[in-house]
């Protein structure tokens, strides 16, 4: 057993309960929710905007969203009534590793009111309506791919990207995956292939989407001191950083910029790296339009400047920057979560393990995930046994 | 047209739902920011607060994003044929979601004039469009 080092580095320093000796509460769902955030807060002499981290028993981006937050820290764990000691357990760790100052966690559930209002608190699905059924799924938006499209509309509109551009990253990903023996598609393509596969989203064509297969993988963690011992090289996790800015596309602050903007230029901090140490990006590909907003994100290059930096081809194999080097989403596989890939990859890469696709003497990769519409955004520096 | 997938009204937009009933646009607005905001919820997502009020908006915005729907999405049928969906920067500065009415999808361009129009939902209430400003 490690050491934990954690003892005394962190405290609690706001409360609030709410319980009512009828046993019912007025307040239910989201309402109840932030109406606990904000007494918390209070109690603490905290506002809102000093927190940037949460913990919610589900998924928080919609409660970020709700509160009008943009956390660099989320812990959705939920394992029933230990639930919210777990919540302080994994906060304590992201506080003293640095990950984040200020963590609010919530609880609320209101079984007694919601048999009266026949559903509507917890538990459930999210607390109340959807806001996205209420205010997104009648414009009969395609999801996710609509939500991307529009993220691409505005790209184009905004800083002049072309459809070539954005299949270039097509082409050149499917490169990779036809060194892939295990790939979905390996046949080589052409831009002109991508511009003529039928349009599903303006502007945004089949070949500009992810695939949808079956897939699988996992990974291990242990203390680097343990890792030295163990039967393959250590890949370091040098740095982590996540960042959620919303949940639903009518709500994300600006669509051509994402939250990796955040989490990007902070991960490299902590790894204390720079753009040009990257050998191998593994940048979630759902579409085109996803990887070429990660280069801007992570500052492979400038705001507004992902068309023309990709148009040489330098993601592909040969390139300067070896981009989704399995064949990626967009060719490789994608099972609906495609983050455990990132990962698999860039240990693989690491670690030498890659064949014909392997990028020589690679020592530092980047696992770049993408959740949600453009959601929530995790970078993840790795390194190789040189670099700890 | 198909019927579209009719939205469920929150407790909380019941203000926004009533008021669409006679073709009027309302904005919750946070009481202590003096400023709007979207969507519709029981605090303000910038200062937490929960003192909400209603205004009434021009219906006047400029297109923010778009996208031409070539197969069909959730609730519509491939016999409507394509239709855009667009984000829509209101003039009260806060963003909602839309279709752009009585206008060849592809004629919708980002920055483009509009002006909300209202379409018929089964209960009497109508759902926030959008038709190209003159």
């Amino acid at each position: 057993m490690t050491e934990r080092t954690l003892r005394a580095a962190t405290a609690i320093v706001g409360v609030a309960d709410r319980a009512s000796p009828t046993g019912v509460l007025e307040q239910h769902g989201r309402a109840l929710e932030a109406a606990m955030v904000r007494e918390s807060l209070a109690d603490a002499g905290l506002t809102i905007d000093d927190v940037d981290g949460i913990c919610y028993g589900g998924m928080a981006p919609g409660f970020a969203e709700y509160l009008g937050i943009r956390p660099r820290f989320l812990d959705g764990t939920m394992t029933g009534g230990s639930s919210y000691e777990i919540h302080v357990e994994h906060a304590a760790a992201a506080i003293a590793a640095g990950l984040c100052e200020v963590v609010v966690g919530v609880y609320a559930a209101t079984p007694r009111g919601d048999r009266a209002r026949k559903g509507g608190g917890r538990p459930g699905p999210p607390p109340g309506p959807n806001p996205m059924l209420e205010w997104e799924m009648p414009y009969g938006l395609r999801m996710p791919m609509g939500a991307y499209a529009l993220a691409a509309s505005r790209h184009m509109a905004e800083y002049g990207t072309t459809s070539e551009q954005l299949a270039q990253i097509a082409v050149d990903t499917r490169r990779w995956a036809s060194l892939n023996p295990n790939a979905r598609y390996r046949e080589p393509i052409s831009v002109a292939d991508v511009l003529a596969s039928p349009i599903q989203a303006s502007p945004l064509h089949l070949l500009d989407c992810c695939l949808v297969t079956d897939g699988a993988g996992a990974f291990v963690m242990t203390s680097a001191a343990r890792a030295r011992d163990l039967e393959k090289p250590p890949v370091h996790v040098l740095g982590a950083v996540s960042c959620s800015d919303h949940s639903m596309i009518t709500a994300m602050p600006d669509l051509a910029v994402t939250a990796g903007a955040i989490s990007g230029p902070a991960a490299f901090a902590h790894a204390g790296i720079t753009d040009v140490d990257v050998d191998v990006l593994m940048g979630y590909d759902s579409f085109t339009i996803t990887a070429l907003l990660h280069l801007e994100d992570l500052g492979f290059c400038a705001k507004g400047e992902g068309g023309a930096f990709v148009e040489d081809g330098k993601l592909g194999p040969g390139g300067s920057l070896p981009t989704n080097t399995n064949g990626g989403g967009l060719s490789y596989t994608h099972p609906g979560q495609y983050g455990m890939f990132l990962l698999v990859e860039a240990v693989r890469q690491l670690r030498d393990e890659c064949g014909a696709r392997q990028v020589p003497g690679a020592e530092i990769a980047v696992a770049h995930g993408s959740g949600g519409v453009l959601s929530t955004m995790a970078t993840i520096v790795l390194g190789g046994e040189t670099t700890r | 047209m198909s019927p579209i997938l009719e939205p469920r009204a929150s407790d909380d937009a019941a203000p926004f739902w009533d008021a669409t009933r006679r073709s009027e646009l309302l904005l919750p607005w946070c009481v202590a920011c003096a400023r709007p905001f979207w969507f519709p919820r029981a605090i303000c997502p910038r200062c937490l607060g929960d003192a909400i009020e209603w205004r009434t908006a021009t219906g006047n915005g400029v297109v923010y994003a778009a996208s031409v729907q070539h197969l069909p999405g959730p609730g519509r049928d491939a016999a409507d044929g394509p239709y855009v969906v667009v984000l829509v920067d209101l003039e009260e500065g806060v963003r909602v979601m839309g279709n752009v009415m009585e206008c060849a999808p592809d004629a919708v361009t980002i920055g483009l004039a509009v002006r909300a129009s209202w379409q018929p939902l089964s209960d009497g209430r109508q759902l926030l469009q959008f038709v190209p400003r003159a």
